[in-house]
């Protein structure tokens, strides 16, 4: 008996390592194109759109655009599946050839790979001539994906708050910026900077610090081949910055219990003064004043203290960008969503967030930008993907909350060490993983 | 003619009979097998497939999603065991194996007290066991307001004239201390219902019969009931070992890993999911299971299951 249930074991095992030698194999449909249907009355089908509103989709906002895109597009039945935890969903159902009809590309999903997941949206010169973000996506001359919305990262902050402590410009330097905190901490009762250390995933917001600092379209590539952790580099600067904020008090007592949900009625209400985020923080800040009962014009935004010829700098970049399934049986009427929802649904105009369309004009909140002169630069991002790749084969997770929780857990006093050593030991890494 | 025409007869017959016992007996050999095929396929698609798959994926580069993957070899578990810094979050699971000791001696301590006749004996009983019952995620969240500064903790605290300012989850040791904390209020449940079950199959005459040699409590508990649930006892202490050694889901929920609470378990979900090294990942659980299967073996040699004959 015992014979026996060894060969039965043994077979499983056996059958299952083949098992697992077929999967991920896919993909076969490789380079298809989902061309932009002409004639809009014709295009028929039912699409699945997923993505990571769960808000909108429970309110019934995307509904109403699913109407208003109906309106042009009659045939065509649009379904959304709203997930929370998008990005290991997606991950997983990518292994098979259901993943929705339009989807947003998953972070994880390497650039050289795009052919095989999703299908093509035109060539780089036609889409760039209209759109922006464009070499986001590019592969091989073809675009697989277009962002709806563009953001900008900047401090979420109260206006009123900051008025108070007497601050009335925004600061230029590092050092002002602190010097600022400090008033607010001095002269109000708000907590000067709030981290939201707990969430983790706002902390990795510091890395869009990347661009602003010396206004370089070239940052990016900068990361893919250079140490970003240099003396003056913009990762270092800012990280220096957020080190400083925690290292001088500046920040809330206890960052390990911090609640992000919590945090925007309390900016609202002017608890708490400053956090680093992005543009597409400044709408759901809004609401979060209207539910508290407090007025939503004393949210500002402000870019990051760093001037390079007497002017603040902000990248634009794009949100996720939504792509075509490739395996999808109504590929028309994908790309016929993606289009209208880029160009013609006023989803970048709800969301106060800069249209992807290069000739679309700032939104409004934007205004105090346009009036300090604020220059917007789009950071080239052809050595995207190869930045991706250094960053996990050094682990250091630029994009993950670890390092910026350990810079935080530094600055505090929670562990020990020093910054620089701190910054010696990531640079180590990623120049070790350059090569 | 007679007697062949009946011998004619008689032989088909006598080849059915012999015949019958012997399907009888295939089908009898088959049934429990048959029985069976339910659970072993659940058993076989939902346990083993998935190890087997994950032993293939630790001698691969696959990233988690990309079509490719490439055979590497041993390059992995080279890499695991070369890597020091991949095992320095076992430290943590310290932290979790003296909470371990502290829950099965108070859950001894409870499971004992309530097995004698106690008033509101069942509601305690109830009480202890409810934590167990409340999803780990819940959990998670429950304590994060209650470690919270000004929270639940700090409240209760000042209720009884302590005025403390402290971070609970701030340092490392104050973290892992703090999560070991929840994870044994969770688990005691556990622990207490196996030793009430073991304690409970005890003969209630072997107390009576103590009880007229004069033994006390003291006396009852160390010559009846401890040797009494030895077997539950150890069983107990191996999943309290292998438990420690996977923490997982409270300070995932709760710090995700921050400030020195990075357990193993933590440490091979960020390497697959946050670094899409998904063959590396699978490495480190191949790795994890080895020693968990280490330590239990390990752990049997030294205290032999030893059949209970108390009467």
């Amino acid at each position: 008996m015992h014979m026996y249930r060894r060969t039965v074991l043994a077979m499983v095992t056996g059958a299952a390592l083949l098992l697992s030698a077929c999967t991920g194999t896919g993909g076969s449909s490789k380079g298809a194109d989902a061309k932009a249907p002409t004639d809009p009355a014709k295009v028929s089908g039912t699409i699945k759109v997923l993505t990571v509103r769960t808000d909108l989709v429970q309110d019934g906002t995307m509904d109403k655009y699913a109407a208003e895109f109906n309106k042009t597009y009659p045939k065509v039945k649009v379904e959304f599946e709203a997930l929370t935890n998008y990005e290991s969903e997606v991950k997983i159902r990518m292994n098979t050839e259901n993943y929705g009809d339009v989807l947003l590309i998953p972070a994880v999903i390497k650039k050289a790979d795009y052919p095989k997941f999703f299908a093509s949206l035109g060539t780089v010169e036609e889409r760039s001539e209209k759109y922006r973000f464009t070499d986001f996506t590019t592969v091989d001359g073809k675009v697989y994906g277009q962002s709806p919305v563009g953001v900008t990262p900047g401090f979420i902050y109260n206006k009123r708050v900051w008025r108070e402590a007497g601050v009335t410009e925004w600061p230029t330097t590092p050092a002002e910026f602190l010097t600022a905190l400090k008033a607010i901490k001095d002269k109000t009762d708000a907590v000067p900077y709030y981290t939201n250390f707990a969430a983790g995933w706002t902390l990795t917001s510091w890395t869009y610090v990347n661009g602003s600092v010396h206004c370089d379209p070239g940052a990016t590539t900068k990361l893919a081949e250079g140490d970003p952790w240099a003396e003056d580099a913009d990762l270092r600067v800012g990280d220096t910055l957020l080190h400083d904020i925690v290292e001088q008090g500046l920040a809330e007592k206890d960052p390990t219990t911090t609640n992000w949900e919590e945090s925007k009625p309390r900016t609202a209400k002017g608890e708490i003064a400053t956090q680093w985020l992005g543009t597409w923080a400044i709408v759901q800040f809004q609401d979060a004043a209207k539910k508290a009962g407090v007025n939503p014009v004393d949210i500002g935004f402000m870019p990051f203290p760093a001037q390079t010829d007497g002017k603040f700098c902000a990248p634009v970049a794009p949100d996720y960008n939504q792509a075509v399934n490739v395996h999808s049986k109504h590929k028309d009427a994908a790309r016929a969503w993606i289009d209208w929802f880029t160009d013609k649904s006023g989803y970048d105009k709800d969301n106060l967030a800069i249209s992807p369309l290069k000739n679309a004009p700032l939104p409004a909140v934007m205004q105090p930008y346009e009036d300090a002169g604020v220059k917007f630069i789009e950071v080239d991002d052809s050595k995207g993907a190869q930045v991706k790749q250094i960053d996990n084969q050094s682990e250091t997770g630029i994009y993950a909350p670890e390092y910026r929780q350990k810079l935080v857990d530094l600055a505090r006093g929670a562990t020990k060490g020093s910054l620089d050593d701190f910054f010696a030991d990531l640079s180590e890494r990623w120049t070790e993983a350059q090569r | 003619m007679a007697a062949t025409a009946q011998k004619a007869v008689e032989q088909p017959v006598a080849g059915a009979e012999s015949a019958a016992p012997a399907r009888a007996r295939r089908w009898r050999g088959l049934t429990p097998w048959l029985f069976l095929i339910a659970p072993l396929t659940l058993l076989i698609v939902f346990t083993y497939a998935p190890i087997a798959n994950m032993v293939a994926y630790s001698f691969t580069d696959w990233d988690g999603v990309s079509p490719e993957l490439n055979y590497t070899g041993a390059d992995n578990y080279t890499e695991i065991f070369t890597r020091e810094d991949l095992f320095r979050v076992f430290f943590v699971s310290g932290y979790y194996l003296a909470a371990s000791a502290v829950q099965i001696a108070a859950a001894l301590y409870f499971a004992t007290i309530l097995s004698f006749n106690v008033r509101f004996r069942n509601f305690f009983k109830g009480v202890l066991f409810f934590p167990y019952l409340i999803n780990g995620v819940a959990i998670g969240f429950v304590f994060l307001y209650f470690f919270q500064d000004g929270g639940t903790l700090d409240s209760v605290l000042s209720l009884l004239g302590v005025h403390t300012d402290h971070a609970w989850l701030g340092t490392s040791t104050s973290a892992n201390t703090s999560l070991a904390g929840v994870s044994v209020w969770r688990y005691l449940g556990l622990n207490f219902v196996l030793f009430l079950g073991a304690i409970q199959s005890i003969p209630g005459e072997l107390y009576e019969a103590a009880e007229l040699d004069g033994a006390n409590r003291w006396h009852q508990f160390r010559y009846i009931i401890a040797p009494g649930i030895r077997p539950v006892l150890s069983l107990t202490v191996i999943l309290s070992i292998s438990g420690s050694l996977s923490v997982f889901e409270i300070p995932y929920i709760m710090t995700g890993g921050a400030t020195g609470t990075e357990t193993f378990v933590i440490q091979t979900v960020n390497l697959a999911f946050r670094f899409n090294k998904t063959g590396l990942a699978s490495a480190a659980a191949v790795v994890l299971l080895l020693i968990i299967l280490l330590v239990t073996w390990v752990q049997r040699r030294l205290v032999p299951d030893e059949r209970v004959d108390l009467v």
